[in-house]
């Protein structure tokens, strides 16, 4: 075969499904995140056995590149973030990219080899895709849509309903860095900062999670889009439970806290990419978190509060000096105040 | 963090509210108004209200600029963006306040050029990027913003841009207290100043409310503990029958304020005759228009503006929880028509608006904390 792509530019015709089109996908993207197909098909067939999950995400970040990572980094752990906290062991992604007319090809294969490394770095195989060019001005360089394929872990019971009172809530790690990246990287205003996007897979802290207390993890979500606020809100009203936080638990780091602060933004409603929040029995919450503690990757894992049985539905903030404040959902996006 | 931690220091917040505590005099009112919607945010946000005695009652103020723009100008802004030509800018509090055709952030999706800036200086780029364009920019706020729209004037000038005009909405902090104070319902004991707006003004242009109106006046932080010392220093005054000016946010506040940036406002603006505020009404000399030396940048010069006549939603109650005469929660409206997911007052819009803190923080909290 050895189609070599040579073209400086993606053109509508690598997407017309012509020879150009084979061009882009042999020669480009299928040795970037399928070097081991020969043949490519119109679908992927594996053998499996056990209890299936199944996602999908879409990603259309900007700007593509950030400090920390891209948006081939994103499409691949957002996926296979959203397996690992359903419990299951991410194995296989479907890949589909929505290219602008005119992007560079060096900027294409950046993400492809992201996209590749990520995969690798997870355990993942990308079993295949598509690619649709569309006209200039339309899709801001690049969108990708990933899905995913995971094996549910036998031993574990999540579910929601299993969620009580006295429960704990544990975070793996400080909250808002990759929100604030991103806002930052966008170059709209005055501000920098030393910090990076947090995007990675959290398979290997849930598996760890799982291992240490299969009984006891009852649910898991990461806090991406929306932040920490969102997801705990949603606990709270699934469950008609309530929820109850110690503000100054909640790891943050300096840059993310500062910026927050200028900006009026409050860090629980900031997107993150390589978190997870965890309910765990208060039994098995201690051994949970020194579990976590202990790998390299969630050191800063804290316990950051409790399921209650009353303010049903409800998420509150317990401050330092006995305040207490309710912590609602974001409204609308984060609009930057101005004075 | 510096100069956020020391503020908000568990011990010393307790130590304050424990001395406000043992000074109120439970035969009197403590009626304070917190002029600055940052305040009015940080005193829900932080909960200081369950620190501090039921005699200490909160009165929020008028100090949030998207909540007192009269929803005319905003039709007025909105109606300069009908034009193809034109780019529109506007900071992020803008965006979802509601005039009589919606909110800018709706027009925006249905194709008008309407952006969000972080600053009049970068709209001042676009006009440099895009010189086949008009980009006005949607100027709104107290003087606490007002300098950086002067700065960007000024250097329009200095680049001889002919597609950059500023939608000027710029108000003045003094008039509308001088308003509040003369109007017969007034039932106020002292005023929290507001602390960003103070550090260009500074700390005279409240005398008059010492002087003329023997109502105690401290400029104050945001953070907690900057709260309930200018509380504690309120108390005091009040207790002692004194009314001064004082400044507790002498770390950012100085008497005098930022002479530069009073400067740049005194070439680039001056002072309509009148202009209607939100739920308050015309008040004189109240607002800022773009200065005759600058007309050149001044989009009701350049574009012809089809003056409008609003009133405000039916049964909405703005103007009285602006002048403090009522609880967010009085207004039939409040959490039933008008929620911060979709407002009807501007109130509701931003996180400094009475509304909009009263419905986060008190709303949504009742029956929580019992």
């Amino acid at each position: 075969m050895m189609i070599k792509f040579h073209e400086t530019h993606i053109e509508m015709a690598h997407g017309a499904g012509g020879k150009a089109s084979r061009r882009l996908v042999e020669g480009l993207i299928a040795p970037h995140l399928m070097p081991e197909t020969l043949l490519l098909e119109d679908a992927a067939s594996l053998a499996f056995s056990g209890q299936l999950v199944f996602t999908s995400d879409s990603f259309v970040v900007k700007p593509l590149r950030f400090p920390g990572g891209s948006i081939g980094d994103l499409a691949v752990n957002g996926t296979v973030n959203d397996l690992a906290v359903s419990g299951a062991e991410p194995l296989a992604l479907m890949i589909s990219l929505i290219i602008e007319e005119g992007l560079e090809s060096v900027v294409l294969e950046h993400e492809l080899r992201a996209m590749a490394q990520a995969a690798s770095k997870a355990g993942v195989k990308i079993l295949g895709g598509d690619t649709k060019v569309v006209e200039h001005g339309k899709a801001d360089g690049l969108y990708i849509s990933s899905a995913g394929i995971g094996r549910y872990q036998e031993n574990l019971k999540l579910s929601m309903e299993r969620v009580a009172p006295g429960d704990k809530i544990i975070l793996s790690g400080p909250i808002g860095n990759h929100g604030i990246t991103i806002l930052l990287a966008r170059g709209e205003l005055d501000l920098s900062a030393n910090l990076v996007s947090d995007t990675r897979s959290v398979w290997p802290f849930v598996k760890v999670l799982a291992e240490t207390v299969p009984q006891g993890l009852k649910w898991m979500r990461d806090p991406t889009r929306g932040g920490v606020a969102s997801v705990l809100n949603e606990l709270a009203r699934d469950s008609a439970l309530g929820i109850e936080l110690e503000e100054e638990r909640i790891p943050v780091h300096p840059a993310v806290r500062g910026a927050c602060e200028i900006l009026g933004l409050d860090p629980l409603h900031i997107a993150n990419e390589g978190q997870f929040l965890a309910v765990v029995s208060a039994l098995e919450a201690d051994k949970a978190l020194a579990g976590l503690q202990a790998l390299a990757g969630t050191e800063e894992a804290q316990m950051i509060g409790q399921i209650t049985e009353a303010h049903s539905k409800t998420v509150v903030a317990k401050t330092l000096y006995g305040g207490a404040r309710v912590v609602d959902m974001l409204v609308g996006d984060p609009l930057p105040r101005i004075c | 963090m510096k100069y956020v931690d020391e503020f908000r220091n568990p011990e010393l917040i307790k130590k304050t509210c424990a001395e406000i505590k043992r000074r109120v005099d439970p035969t009197r009112t403590y009626r304070i108004m917190e002029i600055c919607g940052g305040h009015t945010h940080a005193i829900y946000r932080f909960g200081l209200k369950d620190l501090l005695p039921e005699t200490i009652e909160f009165v929020h103020g008028p100090g949030c600029p998207v909540c007192v723009l009269p929803m005319a100008r905003l039709d007025e802004g909105l109606s300069l963006s009908e034009n193809p030509d034109v780019i529109l800018t506007a900071f992020g509090d803008m965006m979802r306040v509601p005039g009589t055709q919606g909110t800018l952030l709706e027009h925006k999706a249905r194709g008008r050029d309407i952006r969000m800036v972080y600053s009049p200086l970068d709209a001042l780029k676009l006009a440099e990027t895009n010189p086949e364009r008009q980009v006005i920019f949607f100027a709104i706020g107290f003087e606490t913003t007002a300098p950086s729209t002067a700065l960007t004037l000024k250097r329009a000038r200095l680049l001889g841009l002919k597609n950059f005009t500023v939608f000027c909405n710029h108000v003045v902090i003094a008039p509308p207290l001088k308003a509040l104070l003369d109007s017969p319902d007034m039932r106020l004991d002292a005023f929290i100043g507001p602390g960003h707006v103070s550090t260009v003004i500074g700390c005279k242009p409240y005398e008059f409310i010492a002087r003329d109106y023997q109502k105690p006046v401290v400029v104050s932080g945001f953070e907690p503990l900057d709260l309930l010392q200018s509380v504690l220093m309120i108390v005091k005054q009040l207790n002692q029958e004194e009314a001064r000016v004082e400044n507790q946010y002498a770390r950012a506040v100085s008497w005098e304020g930022n002479l530069a940036a009073q400067k740049a406002m005194a070439e680039t603006f001056s002072l309509r005759p009148r202009f209607e505020w939100r739920g308050l009404g015309q008040i004189p000399q109240s607002a800022f228009a773009v200065s005759e030396a600058y007309s050149e940048w001044d989009s009701e010069k350049r574009f012809a503006i089809v003056k409008t006549r609003t009133t405000e939603p039916f049964r909405a109650r703005c103007g009285e929880v602006l002048q403090g005469l009522i609880k967010p929660n009085d207004c039939p409206l409040f959490a039933n028509d008008c929620h911060p997911e979709h407002p009807t007052g501007a109130l509701m819009v931003s996180s400094e608006g009475a509304c909009a803190a009263y419905y986060t923080y008190v709303h949504r909290q009742q029956g929580v904390f019992e």
